[in-house]
């Protein structure tokens, strides 16, 4: 019997009982459908995420500060030296962070493959402003690279000379504007405080709106060019020393791999920085996000173990009410193999019927509800559909459970292609 | 002489073991020539059935040894053996082993599917027989709703359609009424006289008996020369 002819026998054989194969299908329907509404589930986040996590900062860049051993309990206190600097830090009160000077810029440039590096000057705005209406508290990102998601408008050009920003759209009403494409293109003001207590005021124009977002800290993205600007305005004043210490640098380096980003990592580390990507700062989320998504596909695949059963149970069936016809066909010259490939192909197409339908369904049912889900309960979150399928992880799905299918026919299958002709037809 | 197409030498059979140990076949020799007629008679238990299916390669003797063609039976490989049944063994059974689910034509065509040949040369040389056994217009009905010998005549028509050089029968007329089973009779002893297929029956119909060039007498698993319920 050639492979076209078992394919085709079993698919009819399959059929032959058919209240019986529904039940198992629909078995293995439960399963299909939950562990692809499960991984639309992880690909929606996942997509999600990465999207977000590219407005918060450029992928292919370090965020870069000096390794501080000093934290550790047993270490006692440290020896002064006179070329370290500290910085007052965040975290508890008192504490304080190793700065980086001209001579840290320098060595973290050198590193191989590293290809700019730019101290993070920490911006501090007072307000914003347009045209007469009232003044708003600001703050800007200070992290280069981000891609924000733009509700309206254009990205950011970091070659102009002329002084561009992104707000958030949660800035558009209150700073009088009709909505965003009317905030698009507007000049804004922004007022900044010098070292001596002097106001400056810069104005700079509005190129795009953000969306709301997850993760990003509720500020406005700047260009180069009005970076540079309010940080003239904010040193103008300060004393020379503080203008050439900074807490954190960005280093920018080609997209790589990730054997070549830990390569870059372990040089910085060698050289006594600690070295983050965005990956790092905030890849942990995701983490968490798939170790959830782990435990609910492990439930699905539970769901279809129990379907597996169901499957070995409805082919013993087949195979007890079909043994004088698999001894007819024996008697007439069928191979072993033939009666063991018929029965496992007929346990695959159970499998595949059950997946494919389980898998059309969650897919069609998961877009629906992703969609009113998007436009109802989670219309805040901007850009989050929960629920997406990628083709390859649903074909992926329908495989894994042909697989399922298929190791449960066995043992059917081989109850089938081990009977002796003459047995079977005796059998009544 | 020429090799005979069957043989058999010292043939036995047992099963079980202990108590329930039942000697099926204990030392049966023949020869059966090309073209001839044989019919296996013997009462119920006398080991008739087991013969058969020895000869047939359905089943493997417990001793002895069966020649097809001249070639050993034991020495075939699975491959060999399977191709045998294919091609040149052709069977009709009391039971019919029909597929009541599927059409006439595909149950014909049933030794076809299993030998790999392509639907369109299946569906010819099924249509062929089938008008042999002018059974062409029944071809699209299901099996299971024909009558008792339009079935026999199917299962005919499935054991032919790949030119089979034996014929085995077991009581192909055990489960028709007189009129239908002579038609069957008829049909086989055709095939026999003039296609030249050798049949081989197994029956405890002594009038059926009685139309076949040669009766093997069987009893308690021992051949033996006479009919003894009719000497007796």
């Amino acid at each position: 019997m050639n492979p076209l002819e078992i394919l085709k026998t079993a698919m009819a054989n399959s059929f032959r009982s058919k209240l019986r194969t529904l039940l198992t299908i629909l078995a293995i329907f439960v399963g299909a459908f939950t562990l692809t509404i499960t991984n639309g589930l992880g690909t929606g986040i996942s997509n999600y995420i990465d999207s977000q996590i590219a407005a918060v900062g450029s992928s292919n860049s370090f965020t870069v500060a000096k390794t501080d051993t000093s934290g550790n309990p047993a270490s006692g206190p440290k020896k002064y030296d006179a070329t370290t600097k500290v910085l007052a830090a965040g975290g508890r009160p008192g504490s304080t962070q190793l700065a980086l000077g001209q001579a840290d810029l320098d060595a973290i440039g050198a590193i191989p493959g590293i290809t700019g590096v730019t101290p993070v000057t920490r911006l501090s705005p007072d307000f914003i402003q347009w045209n007469d209406h009232d003044k708003y508290q600001l703050s800007v990102s200070p992290l280069a690279g981000a891609q924000p998601q733009l509700a309206a408008g254009a990205p950011l050009d970091d070659s102009a000379a002329q002084p561009q920003l992104i707000l958030p759209s949660s800035y558009v009403a209150p700073l009088g504007f009709a909505d965003n494409s009317q905030a698009v293109g507007q000049d804004a003001t922004i007022g900044i405080t010098d070292a001596t207590g002097i106001m400056h005021s810069i104005t700079a124009r509005i190129t795009g709106i953000e969306q709301s977002a997850l993760l990003g800290g509720g500020g406005a993205f700047i260009n180069k060019s009005l970076s540079t600007a309010l940080a003239d305005a904010q040193g103008t004043g300060a004393p020379a020393a503080s203008k050439s210490v900074w807490a954190n640098v960005t280093a920018s380096f080609a997209p790589s791999s990730a054997a070549q980003v830990n390569d870059m990592k372990g040089k910085l580390a060698a050289a006594g920085y600690t070295a983050q990507t965005l990956d790092d700062r905030i890849g942990t989320v995701k983490t968490v996000i798939n170790g959830i998504i782990g435990v609910l596909d492990a439930f699905a695949v539970i769901a279809l173990v129990a379907a597996g059963f169901g499957i070995v149970n409805t082919l013993l069936m087949s195979v007890q009410e079909r043994t004088r016809e698999i001894g007819l066909m024996k008697a007439m010259g069928m191979g072993s193999g033939s009666v063991f490939a018929l029965f496992s192909t007929e346990a695959a197409f159970i499998g595949f019927l059950g997946s494919a339908i389980g898998s059309a369904a969650a897919i069609g049912l998961g877009t629906a509800v992703s969609g009113a889900l998007a436009r109802g309960p989670l219309s805040d979150l901007e850009g989050l559909h929960i629920l997406a399928f990628a083709p390859g992880s649903v074909a992926g799905v329908i495989l894994l459970v042909m697989a399922i299918a298929f190791i449960a026919g066995t043992l059917p299958a081989w109850r089938a292609a081990r009977q002796n002709p003459i047995d079977a037809l005796r059998y009544e | 002489m020429s090799v005979p197409i069957l043989a058999a030498q010292d043939l036995t059979k047992t099963y079980g073991r202990g108590p329930d140990r039942f000697d099926a076949l204990k030392g049966v020799s023949l020869e059966i020539g090309r073209g001839d007629s044989v019919a296996i008679v013997g009462k119920s238990g006398s080991g008739k059935s087991t013969l058969m299916h020895i000869l047939a390669l359905l089943d493997t003797p417990g001793g002895g040894q069966v020649h097809v063609d001249g070639t050993d039976a034991k020495t075939l490989s699975g491959r060999r053996l399977n191709a045998l049944r294919n091609t040149m063994f052709g069977f009709v059974f009391q039971q019919f082993f029909l597929n009541p689910g599927s059409s006439v034509l595909e149950n014909v065509v049933l030794p076809l599917k299993i030998a790999g040949v392509g639907s369109r040369e299946r569906r010819a040389r099924g249509m062929a027989v089938l008008e042999q056994l002018e059974l062409a217009d029944k071809a699209r009905n299901k099996a299971g709703n024909l009558s008792g010998g339009q079935k026999q005549r199917v299962v005919i028509a499935r054991a032919l359609i790949n030119s089979p050089q034996v014929l085995f029968a077991d009581e192909p007329t055990g489960n028709l009424d007189t009129a239908t089973g002579r038609i069957v009779e008829d049909i086989l002893f055709d095939l026999n006289s003039n296609h030249g297929i050798t049949l081989i029956t197994v029956t405890h119909d002594h009038d059926l008996a009685a139309r076949f060039n040669r009766r093997l007498y069987i009893r308690d698993g021992l051949l033996i020369n006479t009919d003894e319920e009719h000497a007796a």
